[in-house]
């Protein structure tokens, strides 16, 4: 089958591999309809993620059609149609239990790894890493989808792939960021980055009942999209970011902020110079510019909400300020399993339609390509959907 | 001064012979605290009473406080696997000491209890989990046969018995004696409110030269990873109902070292 494939920093190839197999009794076989490029695989692409080997599979937004099941998947069969959560989970463990689905502590083959950097492991994920799994990813014609009992979720025909395929990962991201930010009615929400995760923050932080949304990037098509999603929106290359959000608050500070940044943050102030510099000298590992700012800006006793990937050791983090306005700061990479049926409701029911965030529509072959154009932000790229068969 | 009966064995930090003197002292203080009955009466009733309540359970606050435990079964001085080993063997010489791989380590396992005590109280189901056993074969009641996987297709066999056994409590083993290789182990099984918690404590003491070598080689240079490994995998096994991985799947390398396939 075709596979896309990251062979280095800055280098996605698309290669012909073996098609995958059944491994163990719970895994499926899906046959892959939509898959989607997410921001959080450009930190790939870049060279961020330490323990990427040549010739993994890329990709954690995928979904399709089952087309075989081992022997201990008992609720699907060939031919349901599905969408794929992003972390893999057993659905067994405490945490699993517990809903906190990306924590699951059995899924991760190679948890020593991450043991020895987080001290503990979180969940294993598709095509994102040998420390955090090595699984192959969806990025390709078929997929192994292990604990296929758990993941898969069955999704109504009605409903073109392009409605659904977001409930993988961004969408539930967006809307856990939100929930994270523990939103009273009429609440004002500041998000920073307007990519997927962005949008899909406004929208769910109004679902919740955030009155004001105040989203904050530089790209103008984002920025764009963003306002149609109701967000009165900032230029994060403007050095006054923190008097304007003050300004627009009466002078208190949004309620809740949000980093839909992460760790390749760009800003305009010299902090942000500060960190290309360590990272680019292998002295630092994450951009905190966005990070720090949100901090900085949000209202004492308010709180910080963090779906951005962030992946070592943040310098000069302003936990004085965290401390002593008393923040409260969430995050987590996303438990989708919970989410999956409130958030397919919302789009049956019209309440949300994601497909707003598509702007390319491509094939496979054209993965490595649309690496580049999503990385240097060309041709108003937003989302890549592609099309493996 | 209540001590759960279940608790009690896992509480003793005495040894026999102190226990012994501790009841024959308590009892002396006792009796002349009951002739005295003033002061110097009740400073000898608080040391008698403290002194037959070490004697007869066998514990000890103060030892405890300073982390001594000179209880006769894991006594500090041999620091061994915790299991009541059987005293005239030559594997609980030669287990004494500082000798050989010693490891620890636990698991909060989310099943019942007596499911992992029986898992484990089969023998023949720990190659299913631990890396480096081939098989192992239960023979007789209480002995097996142990078969462990070397470098170079090397194997190191034994036979075990076990010397402990409660039910859903712990299980205790140790190799016969003249056995090629002394060891012995122990797992100890705990409510935990995330689960069962899963206690093992393993001692190898292997011989020298080629053998012993290969043993060393068994446990690589962290044993302590290798038996987390070990108790990760059978987490894995017992919640998850197998063990996760991704050998045998597709990637761009098997592409480049292999002939595409029609």
């Amino acid at each position: 089958m075709k596979a896309v494939c990251w062979e280095g920093r800055n280098d996605v190839r698309v290669e012909h591999v073996p098609d995958p197999t059944l491994i163990n009794p719970r895994d499926a076989i899906v046959r892959i309809t939509s898959t989607a490029i997410c921001g959080s695989d450009l930190h790939l692409f870049d060279g961020f993620i330490p323990t990427m080997r040549a010739g993994d599979i890329l990709g954690h937004e995928f979904m399709g059609i089952v087309e075989d099941v081992g022997r201990n998947v008992t609720n699907l069969k060939r031919g349901d149609r599905v969408i794929v959560p992003f972390p893999i989970a057993c659905g067994r463990c405490f945490f699993c239990k517990h809903e906190m689905y990306s924590c699951c502590d059995n899924s991760n083959p190679n948890a020593w790894m991450v043991e020895k950097l987080y001290g503990y492991s979180a969940a294993g994920l598709f095509g994102y890493s040998h420390m955090l799994g090595g699984y192959a990813g969806g990025q390709a014609e078929y997929v192994r989808v292990p604990f296929a009992d758990v993941g898969p979720f069955k999704v109504p025909q009605h409903l073109t792939d392009e409605q659904l395929l977001f409930l993988t990962d961004i969408y539930p991201t967006g809307f856990m960021a939100a929930e994270n930010c523990n939103i009273q009615r009429g609440d004002t929400v500041a998000i920073w980055g307007c990519g997927p995760v962005g949008q899909f923050a406004i929208r769910s932080a109004f679902l919740l009942g955030a009155g004001r949304v105040i989203a904050i990037d530089t790209v103008p098509e984002r920025l764009m999209m963003a306002n149609q999603g109701g967000a009165e929106t900032l230029d994060s290359m403007d050095p006054d970011v923190f008097y304007k959000l003050r300004y627009m608050t009466g002078g208190i500070g949004p309620d809740a902020c949000i980093d839909a940044v992460g760790m390749e943050a760009h800003g305009p102030h010299l902090d942000y110079v500060y960190d290309k510099l360590k990272t680019m000298t292998f002295m630092g590992t994450d951009r905190v510019s966005a990070f720090r700012q949100a901090i900085h800006a949000c209202r004492k006793g308010g709180t910080v909400s963090v779906p951005g990937v962030y992946g070592g050791f943040l310098d000069k983090f302003p936990f004085g300020a965290a401390m002593n306005k008393g923040l409260t700061i969430k995050t987590g990479q996303t438990h989708v399993h919970k989410y999956l049926p409130r958030l397919l409701r919302y789009i049956e029911t019209g309440e949300i339609d994601p497909s707003f965030v598509v702007t390319h529509r491509v094939s496979l072959d054209d993965a490595p390509q649309m690496y580049r154009t999503f990385r240097d932000k060309q041709d108003g790229c937003v989302k890549v959907v592609m099309k493996p068969h | 001064m209540a001590i759960a009966l279940t608790n009690f064995q896992e509480r003793i930090n005495v040894g026999r012979v102190e226990r012994w003197l501790s009841m024959v002292a308590g009892g002396a203080l006792a009796a002349y605290a009951l002739k005295r009955r003033e002061v110097p009466g009740g400073a000898a009733a608080i040391a008698g009473a403290a002194l037959l309540y070490r004697g007869a359970t066998g514990h000890c606050d103060v030892y405890q406080a300073l982390g001594i435990n000179h209880r006769d079964v894991m006594t500090a001085r041999e620091k061994g696997t915790g299991v009541i080993a059987d005293r005239g063997s030559d594997t609980r010489a030669q287990l004494g000491g500082l000798r050989g791989i010693h490891v620890e380590e636990s698991a909060t396992i989310s099943r019942p209890l007596p499911e992992l005590y029986r898992f484990w109280r089969n023998f023949e189901n720990l190659p299913q989990f631990m890396e480096h056993l081939e098989s192992v074969a239960a023979r007789e009641e209480g002995i097996s046969h142990w078969v462990a996987k070397g470098p170079a297709g090397m194997r190191v066999e034994w036979d075990a018995r076990i010397i402990n056994d409660v039910e859903n409590k712990v299980i205790g083993w140790q190799s016969l004696s003249g056995s090629t290789i002394a060891t012995a182990g122990s797992v100890n099984f705990h409510e935990d409110p995330h689960g069962t918690r899963v206690t093992v404590h393993l001692q190898y003491n292997p011989p020298g030269g080629k053998l012993g070598a290969a043993v060393a080689k068994m446990f690589g240079e962290e044993p302590n990873q290798t038996i987390r490994e070990d108790l990760r995998r059978l987490k894995q096994l017992m919640e998850a109902g197998e063990i996760p991985t991704t050998e045998g799947q597709p990637s761009g390398r098997a592409a480049r070292t292999r002939p595409r396939s029609a």
